[in-house]
């Protein structure tokens, strides 16, 4: 560790931080249905969207509506998805030659990127055709992203609301925001990457003779413009097998910078505008520190795990203690570190270094970050619900120990609204816990696994994990691509984002009716750091009192495993 | 609910064309014009136009003038860019034991030297790494001198100048181009005179 490195992941999410302040004013701006710059050139594309699609833009639905809304829409993007991916031998673009994808590996990956997880079972340089890539994944990048944040308007008006019904219009959300914020952004990152080395190209692949002679085939995709929604959309699908670790997807300094920077400040950014569009902006300050300190410790404690020694390294008295298996010499250990706090604390799931070679305790924050519940900050939307359900869970726990009617923004919260959110949170766990208890028992499972022991355990953890938190990062060891981790996989996928958004909504509504009422002497502040460590508390005891005993089984072995390998040379 | 079926499809074909069709077409033309470069892949050429690997790719390098890249994990064979990736053993696995104690062993025949840097015996994320440490380029300095019968002096010269300092001085790592830095010494110091054309 140096000051270097320091320097490095703090000066990261610093700028993370400043850049999503602008960009949440703007997003309230488009939430709200205000005019931007960009309406000379928009509104008329809105236009004829809304009469294509039949809606109309000043028509507010109520929760249910806004829900049955947003399933109809991820029904059909799943549809076609799975089409394109199922059959794109007989679709256009294809210059790779290859075959559709089979069966489960195209229900899989259809839910990976409806559901915004973009988790992959596959390689893709070897699967995938250039079509594939645009049509199928990018525009999912795009729409699924779209969603999660439409599904935050939501819930930011239903704060908003005084006894209302209307949580906005989830055609209009899902439109405004794909061409108001994610586009204009897309195509300025697009081009900026490209300048900065990124393939942007139809064609399959160049052939090369190497100095000593050797043939290398350099796969290529038009990379550059799915790279930018990739990150900016918390989506994380790689365009390559190796994600961002691959110099095409990440050639230098600057793109990782930029790279992690839009991971993050669209979700920090929700909630910048959560605070303009309910009028609390210190209440929404307030979850924005509490994001920003567990994100930050996180990559603090990856950066401490992989400058310790690595048993391997150490047996053979390599120089240093950077643990370098599975990252990239121009990232080295900080770059490395404050990405995977970054990519698991904010639901994105693209990795610039192979997490399955981290330490075990490297591995274990990771881990630890998705189980959380992916809000720190999250995906985009998504992770600015989810730690509004944690707020409201730590302010009716504040409740029952001073004995008042919790409330929160203005509005009580009361057992109805606390059920639902439990319903949420408790989806982690069942899912998470429930489908790694089968799979460690099951050989047809276990045949995956690329590592053996208690990282075998972790590997099992981590897959779960990640799909259930729509995160999509592995423990790449695992050969996922089977029917049994397809399917489940795709199950917890499933379960991960719309048995927790649908809770969620029903929640929306019920607080949308409700009165919103003045702050008296009685009501807890919920913006100070009383609060903040209020919540933090809750995240971390929740989180941990759930998966600490599967921890302990897989990466916490492990660790004390490595001390002793370390200590017995 | 029945209204809904209309937007829902009409609504992801219409998004598709646009964000999935047009916004990455339109980005590829762009490209072409402004940074056809860095569009195909940073495709690097020797003087016969013919395409020797790109400067952002690991290629494979054994021989002793040459500068040596990292072990790679892309592919059954290393430094396939059509099957990019790591090795995921985890810190524990007894083939990263047997792979790093070969390797450690063979470095330190073929370098002379005893230390033995990081990123030279690890293989990396992407198994498609185009650069090394500067302590890894120092080490087979002597190694490449012999090789190409110059003095040492000579090619740690071309060696330290293909050294890239961290950005604004924090961000990122110092590291070493070894595609670049070869082209570079079959110039400057070629092991044979270079055919004629």
């Amino acid at each position: 560790m140096d000051l270097p490195g320091w320097s490095e992941i703090l000066f990261t999410i610093g700028l993370t931080v400043a850049i999503a302040f602008p960009l949440g004013f703007y997003l309230a701006r488009v939430w709200k249905g205000e005019s931007t710059w960009l309406d000379p050139v928009l509104r008329p594309v809105e236009g004829v969207l809304y009469k294509a699609f039949g809606v109309e833009r000043e028509k507010s639905q109520n929760w249910f509506a806004y829900t049955i809304s947003m399933l109809a829409f991820s029904i059909a993007s799943f549809v076609v998805l799975y089409l394109i991916l199922r059959f794109q031998d007989l679709l256009p673009l294809n210059p790779q030659g290859f075959k559709g994808l089979t069966p489960d590996l195209s229900f899989n990956t259809a839910i990976s990127f409806v559901t915004n997880t973009n988790w992959q079972s596959y390689t893709p340089e070897q699967t995938v055709s250039t079509f594939s890539q645009m049509a199928g994944l990018t525009s999912h990048n795009f729409l699924s992203a779209a969603a999660g944040i439409a599904m935050a308007a939501a819930v930011a008006r239903a704060f908003a609301a005084n006894r209302g019904e209307g949580l906005g219009n989830f055609w209009v959300d899902l439109t405004r925001i794909s061409l108001y914020v994610l586009l204009p952004v897309a195509i300025v990152v697009a081009l900026v990457f490209v300048a900065l080395g990124e393939p942007q190209t139809l064609s399959a692949s160049a052939a090369a003779v190497g100095l000593e002679g050797g043939k290398q085939t350099i796969a290529l995709y038009p990379t550059a413009s799915q790279e930018a929604i990739k990150q900016f959309g918390t989506n994380g699908g790689g365009i390559f097998n190796a994600n961002s670790a691959h110099p095409f997807e990440n050639p230098n300094a600057i793109t990782n910078l930029i790279e992690i920077v839009l991971m993050n400040t669209l979700s920090l950014a929700c909630v910048v505008a959560f605070g303009r569009l309910v009028v609390a902006r210190k209440e929404a300050r307030a979850l924005l520190v509490t994001m920003v300190i567990l994100v930050t410790a996180g990559a603090a404690a990856i950066y401490w795990t992989e400058t310790q020694p690595a048993p391997a390294m150490h047996a053979v008295h390599a120089s240093t203690a950077v643990n370098m298996e599975g990252k990239e010499v121009r990232f080295g250990a900080p770059s490395t570190a404050v990405w995977a706090a970054t990519t698991t604390g904010a639901s994105d799931g693209g990795v610039n270094g192979m997490h399955d070679s981290f330490m075990p305790l490297g591995g274990a924050v990771t881990m630890f970050l998705i189980q959380l519940g992916e809000i720190l900050p999250g995906g985009v939307g998504s992770g600015l619900y989810g730690m509004v359900v944690m707020a409201l869970i730590a302010v009716f726990v504040a409740g029952l120990m001073v004995g008042r009617t919790p409330e929160y923004l203005g509005k009580k919260i009361e057992a109805r609204e606390v059920k639902f959110a439990m319903l949420a949170v408790l989806i982690l766990p069942l899912s998470i816990l429930g489908f790694a208890a089968v799979a460690a028992v099951l050989p047809v499972a276990l045949k995956s696994l690329a590592n053996s022991g208690p990282h075998g355990l972790s590997e099992i953890l981590y897959a779960y994990s990640s799909a259930t938190g729509n995160n999509g990062s592995a423990f790449a060891g695992l050969s996922a691509n089977t029917p049994f981790w397809n399917s489940t996989l795709g199950i917890a996928m499933l379960l991960g984002r719309f048995a927790y958004v649908v809770p969620v909504l029903a929640m929306a509504g019920s607080i949308a009716a409700k009165p919103k009422l003045e702050p008296s002497t009685g009501t807890l502040p919920t913006h100070g750091p009383l609060f903040i460590s209020l919540l933090i508390g809750v995240i971390l005891i929740m989180g941990g009192l759930q998966f600490f005993p599967a921890q302990a089984l897989g990466p916490i072995v492990e660790h004390f495993q490595v001390l002793a390998a370390v200590a017995g040379h | 609910m029945l209204s809904d079926i209309r937007p829902a499809i009409v609504s992801t074909v219409l998004l598709t064309a646009l964000l999935g069709v047009a916004y990455p077409l339109a980005i590829t033309g762009v490209a072409k014009v402004a940074f056809p470069f860095q569009a195909e892949g940073s495709l690097v050429k020797d003087p016969h136009g013919r395409v020797v690997g790109s400067a952002l790719l690991a290629q494979p390098f054994a021989k002793d003038e040459y500068l040596h890249p990292r072990p790679s994990a892309a592919g059954s064979n290393g430094y396939d860019p059509t099957s990019s990736g790591g090795s995921n053993y985890g810190p524990l696995s007894a083939d990263l034991a047997k792979r790093v104690t070969s390797d450690a062993a063979a470095l330190r025949a073929s370098t002379g030297h005893q230390q033995i840097p990081d990123d030279a015996i690890t293989t990396s994320g992407s198994g498609l790494d185009p650069d090394i440490s500067p302590a890894y380029a120092l080490l087979q300095v002597d190694r490449i001198a012999k090789a190409r019968g110059v003095p040492a002096g000579q090619v740690g010269k071309i060696v330290a100048a293909h050294v890239e300092s961290p950005v604004l001085g924090f961000l990122g790592q110092p590291h070493v181009n070894v595609l670049m830095t070869n082209r570079a010494l079959n110039v400057i110091v070629p092991k044979s005179p270079p055919k004629a054309s």
